[in-house]
């Protein structure tokens, strides 16, 4: 068993808004081991990427507040370190790449000085030269081909998937021991998300990183991921290793998502399993359950109390009610 | 029968540019398609961004100019149709977008967009206009207080429901669902899609489905189109396109996609590069450069859409199908 690196203990999160205040994490609590790949999926809104801007705290300030918890990376809290400490941190040893690769690179810098910024901050003993060919290297390895010239480029010069690339160089720059990848391929079309996919299972196999991979496609989580979180209205609600995952998923929120995607083996028009309702948003969460009121399964305890998150000595957690009596 | 016929339709937008703002160069985005729409049936069209997909949406409306080329419903040419007889026509057309939160006006409530469709092909009076909207909205699962709100007040799930009744509204027999899915949550995706194909069931309508997603097209399609850089690459009925795919890039899009089974994981080595630009495509094969296969012929000669085997249906455009 490898060590664990980051352990995140009953995180909370709230944000503060003109129409109050809003819990978007509660009661949050994974581990990350060295070298595996952490899956966090759900709809929109469910908290997955407010998950990973509290890790690093990069929460939009001032509204977005962490009220509780801990954040353990190697044995430091995240969450109660100094500013500086956390920068030394921050795109060093815990790096992120961004869903939209548009927005995330500076469009009036040139590529070389976004991979050049960040050597030169983390690594003052590299002279320039160094830190250019560092960088040449690191777009070579991503996959961009004539990396000389496109250093010399603006990212607009680039494309989609070219920037993806481009980010996850600047990620890997620092070699970080872990890497959170909020929905990197969301953007991307399907033949370019299978090259990053690949790229990133790749530069994973060399570097030994772990990754915290972030999305809401169930197929992206079963080709990549070791172990799955699943969110849902701002809580975990079911946790196990990705073949447990798929093959007995016991929250019924994970069932309905598994059976709603339409799938290539299946035959066409059939009826799609669906879950009733919409995803709530942080406004109208109801007290007990949070997924109640879209379960087929709601009873009068689901809409009291807050089900815990119970784990069986497998490691499989679950955050419901009626999960035993479901699985019978 | 055949209800939508597309005859070599091409769709070319000039680029203007440099001091004296002329024509620079040319963006081939829809260049040269055939293919027909069965009636109350679905035919789904599928490929990555800039493939000239939602242009071949638009175009079909005529909401483009198609550039050459002939569409014709029902056995009428309406290529070129204008004024009175163009907008009787888009009654028996309808249109269903990706972005259900930019379709609908926000400053209109649903009730009034919902009318609007009847009030400009002149049909009912303002009592009945209003029974019809109720039936709309119960129809695609809204409560009938929605009539009085405004499209902010509900979700991308909701708020496509509404797009949907719009499209129904007049009891089209061919409605263009551009994207429907897209922008929403995998929960709401299977609620659109079933109501989709429900609506189909119950109106006998036909659909042109287009979709970047594979496993979205195949679930609701009964025809597939594949499209490459602004032409049809492959064509054929949904199970045969999955279970034998002849396409060098209808086989590695079928590969591309990660499957929600952990233990079906792929090496994804199947496409190399980007699809080039559509200012610029290589001349004859347009899927030459990132092809596996590819042949000095493949550069020589542009590859028809032929029946390459026994399936007279199945039709592909490459030179090394079946080898």
């Amino acid at each position: 068993m490898s060590e664990v690196i980051l352990e995140v203990k009953d995180l909370a999160t709230e944000f503060d808004t003109e129409q109050g205040v809003a819990r978007a994490l509660d009661d949050i609590s994974f581990e990350v081991k060295a070298g595996e790949t952490l899956g966090i999926v759900g709809e929109s809104g469910c908290g997955k990427s407010v998950t990973a801007l509290s890790i690093l705290r990069l929460l939009p300030k001032p509204a977005g507040n962490i009220v509780s918890g801990e954040v353990i990376f190697k044995g430091q809290d995240l969450i109660r370190l100094p500013a500086d400490d956390m920068h030394n941190i921050r795109g060093n040893r815990i790096a992120m790449i961004f869903q939209e690769p548009m927005t995330a690179l500076n469009p009036v810098y040139r590529i070389s000085r976004q991979l050049n910024e960040t050597l030169a901050l983390h690594n003052p003993e590299m002279n320039k030269a160094e830190i250019n060919e560092a960088s040449i290297n690191m777009l070579k390895r991503v996959g961009i081909p004539a990396p000389e010239r496109r250093m010399k480029e603006y990212p607009h010069q680039l494309s989609g998937g070219m920037r993806q690339r481009v980010m996850i160089a600047i990620a890997l720059l620092c070699k970080p021991e872990i890497l959170i990848a909020d929905e990197p391929t969301t953007a991307l079309d399907v033949t370019i998300q299978a090259q990053i996919l690949q790229l990133l299972k790749d530069l994973q196999k060399e570097t030994g990183m772990a990754i915290i991979f972030i999305t809401h496609d169930l197929g992206v989580i079963a080709e990549l991921c070791d172990r799955v979180v699943v969110m849902y209205g701002g809580r975990i609600i079911e946790q196990a290793d990705i073949l447990t995952l798929f093959d007995k998923p016991r929250h019924p929120y994970t069932r309905g998502l598994l059976n709603a995607i339409p799938r290539l083996d299946k035959s066409s028009k059939e009826v799609l399993s669906t879950i009733p309702g919409m995803v709530p948003s942080l406004f109208d969460f109801l007290p007990g359950c949070r997924f109640q009121n879209r379960c087929d399964y709601v009873q009068e305890q689901c809409t009291q109390d807050i089900p815990v998150l119970e784990s069986d000595s497998d490691g499989h957690q679950v955050r419901c009610f009626r999960f035993r009596e479901l699985l019978s | 029968m055949t209800l939508l016929k597309v005859e070599d339709l091409k769709m070319h937008f000039p680029v203007y540019g440099g001091v004296l703002y002329r024509q620079v160069a040319t963006v081939f985005a829809v260049d040269g398609v055939s293919f027909s729409v069965e009636a109350g049936k679905t035919m789904g069209l599928v490929g990555e961004s800039g493939c000239g997909k939602s242009t071949i949406g638009r175009a079909l409306l005529r909401l483009y100019e198609p550039t050459s080329g002939r569409v014709s419903f029902e056995d009428k040419d309406i290529t070129h149709l204008k004024g009175r007889k163009l907008r009787d026509l888009r009654s028996d057309m309808q249109m269903i977008f990706q972005d259900p939160f930019e379709s609908l006006n926000p400053r209109h409530t649903i009730g009034d967009i919902l009318q609007e469709p009847y009030i400009i092909h002149h049909q009912g009076k303002p009592a009945e206009r209003r029974q019809e909207v109720l039936k709309l909205l119960d129809r695609v699962g809204m409560p009938a207080d929605s009539i009085h709100k405004y499209p902010h007040e509900f979700s991308g799930g909701q708020r496509q429901r509404i797009g949907i009744a719009r499209a129904i509204a007049l009891k089209p027999k061919l409605i263009i669902c551009d994207e429907p899915v897209s922008a929403l949550d995998v929960s709401i995706q299977s609620q659109i899609l079933n109501l989709l194909i429900e609506l189909q069931q119950e109106m006998g309508m036909a659909y042109m489905f287009i979709a970047h997603d594979l496993s979205v097209i195949k679930h609701v399609s009964d025809q597939i189109a594949v499209m490459y850089l602004g032409r049809i690459v492959e064509i054929a009925d949904s199970e045969t396109l999955y279970a034998n795919p002849q396409h060098p890039y209808t086989r590695a899009l079928i590969s591309s996609i990660p499957e929600p089974d952990p233990r079906k994981r792929k090496n994804f080595t199947a496409l190399k590069g980007e699809v080039p630009s559509p200012m610029n495509p290589p001349s004859h094969c347009h899927f030459v450069d990132r092809c596996p296969y590819s042949q000095p012929l493949c550069s020589e000669k542009t590859p028809l859409l032929t029946v390459k085997g026994t399936n007279e249906n199945h039709r592909v455009a490459c030179h090394f199908a079946l080898n």
